[in-house]
């Protein structure tokens, strides 16, 4: 067992570890926290059935900013649909037998990968070409824009220039599933494309990234308009309430 | 500020996004609160001793109660959807004035004292220590912000720059430092009733004298009434509509409904304000203060249905909040919406064809709506969602022949605010103003250019004394705006049918 194979596999534990429990605690707070008035923008769906169909077309669609702007929506939503492609075609290296709507994915997965380093650069260039943009750009927009770029073009590189062992990459990543640890290739790509996707899973709950969860609690989108037909009322202003009375 | 020019913009035939232009706007303030007017809401008169550590604490107790807020100052991912979408930073070009840049002024204190990144790598995530510097310019931009939530419309996570403006704006009350047009205006209500300060005797007055004017225009005897106990209606209207133009005709106008239908009304003097400033400070005790005056006059005059006047806060207050504040309203009748618009009101006696208008009456209009923010994007009228925007524009066409739409970048959800909400239609600001108002003149003289528009509805006391304010400065006539009701009271037929 060679000492990468070692120190990878402890990255990605500690990763994972920090990524999860911190995440965790994140949403955890997040849901504790109370919302004690309805601040739906609006219009906006007066039930929860709508409420939950708002929510998909701003997941799925990101349909506020389409309404914003159609230059940041293209390329923001290609970079995140094509992540989800790209993320569904790595999922053959960690099931097996490979699911079946993983394998029908995988051509897709390819172009995809294309498409968010081309979604990412565009987004990059956005930070110093658009006044505006570049104003507000702090060193960790332009750092989180590497890092996904770095991985991307990492990943890539190991399709197009130079190829890994992937049949024992994927050994490593069950590996690491089922605690029975089998050595990683020594690969320059792949271990720069590991390494920073260490560092995405590590940073995930401390980061902007935050916007994942967040946008499931923003109270301007997640509330139904309905504050005349139902009383809406925090734990706190309850209590507040009754110490009046 | 006396040496500050008040400039209108140049308008322009299509919007334009400006080139920045960084602390055009760092002057622009409100003046501060003296220590009386703090203290009479409870606020330290002036800056505190220790102001930065209690800041901070007052920061992690907004943290531990308004998810919003959390979520809000978490979220942002720096995209950049929201840069042109502010009302003032299209009128001014100052990027603080930028929803995102007016956010990161909170944000970066937020992350600088709660997050692990902003502790430890400051400098990469735009984390800053709360500096003497840093709450200057809070409390520049933050009252530069109206509080309207068009760039909330455009956020991909829904973040809401008003939630951030008021928890702003009640941190710096809580240290000491508030704005005197705001906190002043508060504590008239508390004392006298009304934000103008109007006492219960000469608002009688006033009223006596407006329904002398009704009898000469129409010979009939249209009520006024104040403080009537058993009255079926009771409305809550903005102070402003008592006395100042063009908001008075809406109030005549209001009358002229309630007689027509023949439904029992009354104003009250303990709650003779609609406009509630503790939105404004973000201030949910004063809200809910303020608010709890209509639940008390409602229950003394034995009421059974709060109608709520042309005021856009207010009606964010109304519809949003006060079943939460001074709910339940198990003491008033169910059988109308708790509590009701006036346009609801007014929509409803149309639909059942209880009014007659004569359209020609207002022949003289070209008229457009405008949409306002509160009322637009943080309320609703009517049983389906936009409603708040339909509802108005039906009784514009059911009482006036020529009605134009501006242009849709500019209405409805994406309406801009007048450039006073949110706490600062004060005379200090009178430059902001006027700037901030660029997007709406410009959707206007569209409309005038093509359509010969005259006539701009709206239902906002705000809205009203704004554009009374600033239209001047962009050419325009100062009685082009007039309220909804304004074109119902012209139009609206009295007597035997």
């Amino acid at each position: 067992m060679s000492a990468a194979t070692v120190v990878f596999a402890l990255l990605f534990y500690a990763a994972t570890l920090l990524g999860a429990a911190g995440l965790a605690w994140r949403i955890r707070d997040y849901a504790r926290t109370p919302a004690p008035l309805k601040i739906p923008t609006t219009p906006a769906p007066t039930t929860t059935g709508g409420v939950v169909l708002r929510m998909l077309r701003e997941v799925a669609l990101f349909e506020s900013l389409f309404k914003a702007n159609l230059w940041i929506w293209l390329f923001g939503w290609m970079f995140h649909v094509a992540l989800a492609l790209v993320l569904a075609r790595h999922l053959r290296y960690f099931t097996e037998p490979v699911w079946f709507w993983v394998v029908w994915v995988q051509p897709f997965g390819l172009y995809a990968g294309l498409a968010m380093v081309g979604g990412l650069a565009a987004l990059w260039a956005r930070r110093f070409l658009v006044e505006r943009i570049r104003y507000i750009s702090t060193p960790s927009d332009h750092m989180m824009l590497a890092l996904l770029l770095g991985i991307g073009v990492s990943g890539l590189s190991m399709k197009f220039m130079s190829h890994t062992d992937i049949v024992a990459v994927k050994a490593f990543a069950l590996g690491l599933i089922f605690f029975d640890w089998q050595p990683l290739p020594a690969h320059p790509g792949l271990f720069v494309h590991l390494f920073l996707v260490i560092v995405l899973i590590a940073i995930f709950p401390y980061s902007k990234l935050l916007h994942a969860p967040g946008l499931f609690f923003s109270p301007g989108r997640n509330q139904a308009d309905n504050p005349r037909e139902q009383r809406h009322l925090a734990a706190w202003a309850a209590k507040l309430e009754k110490a009046k009375v | 500020m006396a040496a500050a020019e008040i400039t209108a913009p140049p308008l322009k035939p299509y919007p334009v996004i400006p080139i920045l232009e960084v602390g055009a706007m760092a002057n622009s303030k409100p003046y501060v609160a003296n220590a009386a007017m703090q203290q009479a809401l409870g606020f330290p008169g002036e800056l505190v001793e220790g102001w930065h550590d209690k800041a901070i604490a007052k920061l992690g107790d907004l943290l531990q109660n308004y998810r919003g807020l959390k979520v809000y100052l978490d979220a942002c991912v720096h995209c950049g959807a929201c840069t042109d979408k502010c009302h003032y930073f299209l009128g001014t070009g100052d990027p603080k004035n930028m929803p995102v840049a007016r956010q990161d002024l909170l944000r970066k204190v937020y992350r600088r004292y709660f997050t692990w990144a902003g502790k430890w790598f400051p400098k990469l995530v735009g984390a800053e220590d709360l500096s003497k510097e840093v709450l200057d310019d809070w409390y520049s931009y933050f009252n530069q912000c109206s509080e309207c939530r068009r760039c909330s419309v455009f956020c991909p996570y829904g973040i809401d720059t008003a939630e951030i403006t008021m928890a702003a704006k009640e941190i710096m009350d809580s240290i000491g430092l508030g704005s005197k047009y705001t906190n002043e205006i508060i504590g008239k209500v508390h004392k006298v009733g009304n934000n103008l300060g109007l006492p219960g005797p000469a608002l009688l007055d006033t009223l006596q004298s407006l329904e002398e004017d009704l009898k000469e225009e129409t010979g009939l005897d249209i009520r006024l009434p104040l403080d009537e106990k058993g009255a079926a209606v009771m409305l809550i209207t903005p102070s402003a509509d008592f006395f100042a133009e063009p908001h008075v005709y809406s109030l005549m106008g209001y009358a002229k409904v309630f007689h027509a239908a023949g439904i029992p009304w009354t104003l009250s003097t303990h709650a003779s304000e609609a406009g509630n400033f503790g939105l404004f400070i973000g201030n949910y005790g004063q809200m809910q203060k303020i608010a709890m005056r209509v639940r008390e006059a409602a229950l003394d005059l034995g009421a059974r249905r709060l109608v709520v006047g042309e005021c856009g806060h207010a009606w964010r207050v109304a519809y949003s909040f006060w079943n939460t504040l001074i709910g339940p309203f198990d003491f008033l009748d169910p059988d109308y919406p708790l509590p009701q618009h006036i346009c609801e009101l007014t929509y409803d006696l149309i639909q059942r064809g209880a009014l007659t208008f004569d359209k020609s009456a207002n022949d003289r209009y070209v008229v457009t709506f405008h949409d306002s923010c509160n009322v637009a994007r943080a309320s609703r009228m009517g049983g389906l969602p936009g409603g708040q925007f339909e509802i108005p524009r039906a009784i514009v066409r059911a009482v006036a022949n020529k009605f134009v739409e501006m242009n849709p970048e500019a209405i409805r959800e994406k309406t801009f605010c007048c450039g006073g909400g949110g706490g600062l239609l004060s005379d200090e600001l009178l430059d902001l103003r006027v700037k901030g108002a660029l997007p709406r003149m410009e959707a206007l003289q569209a409309v005038v250019d093509t359509d010969g528009v005259n006539f701009m509805a709206t239902i906002c006391a705000i809205c009203k004394a704004q554009f009374s304010k600033v239209l001047p400065y962009y050419k325009f006539n100062m009685s082009m705006v007039g309220g909804v009701h304004q074109l119902v009271s012209n139009a609206i037929r009295l007597g035997p049918k």
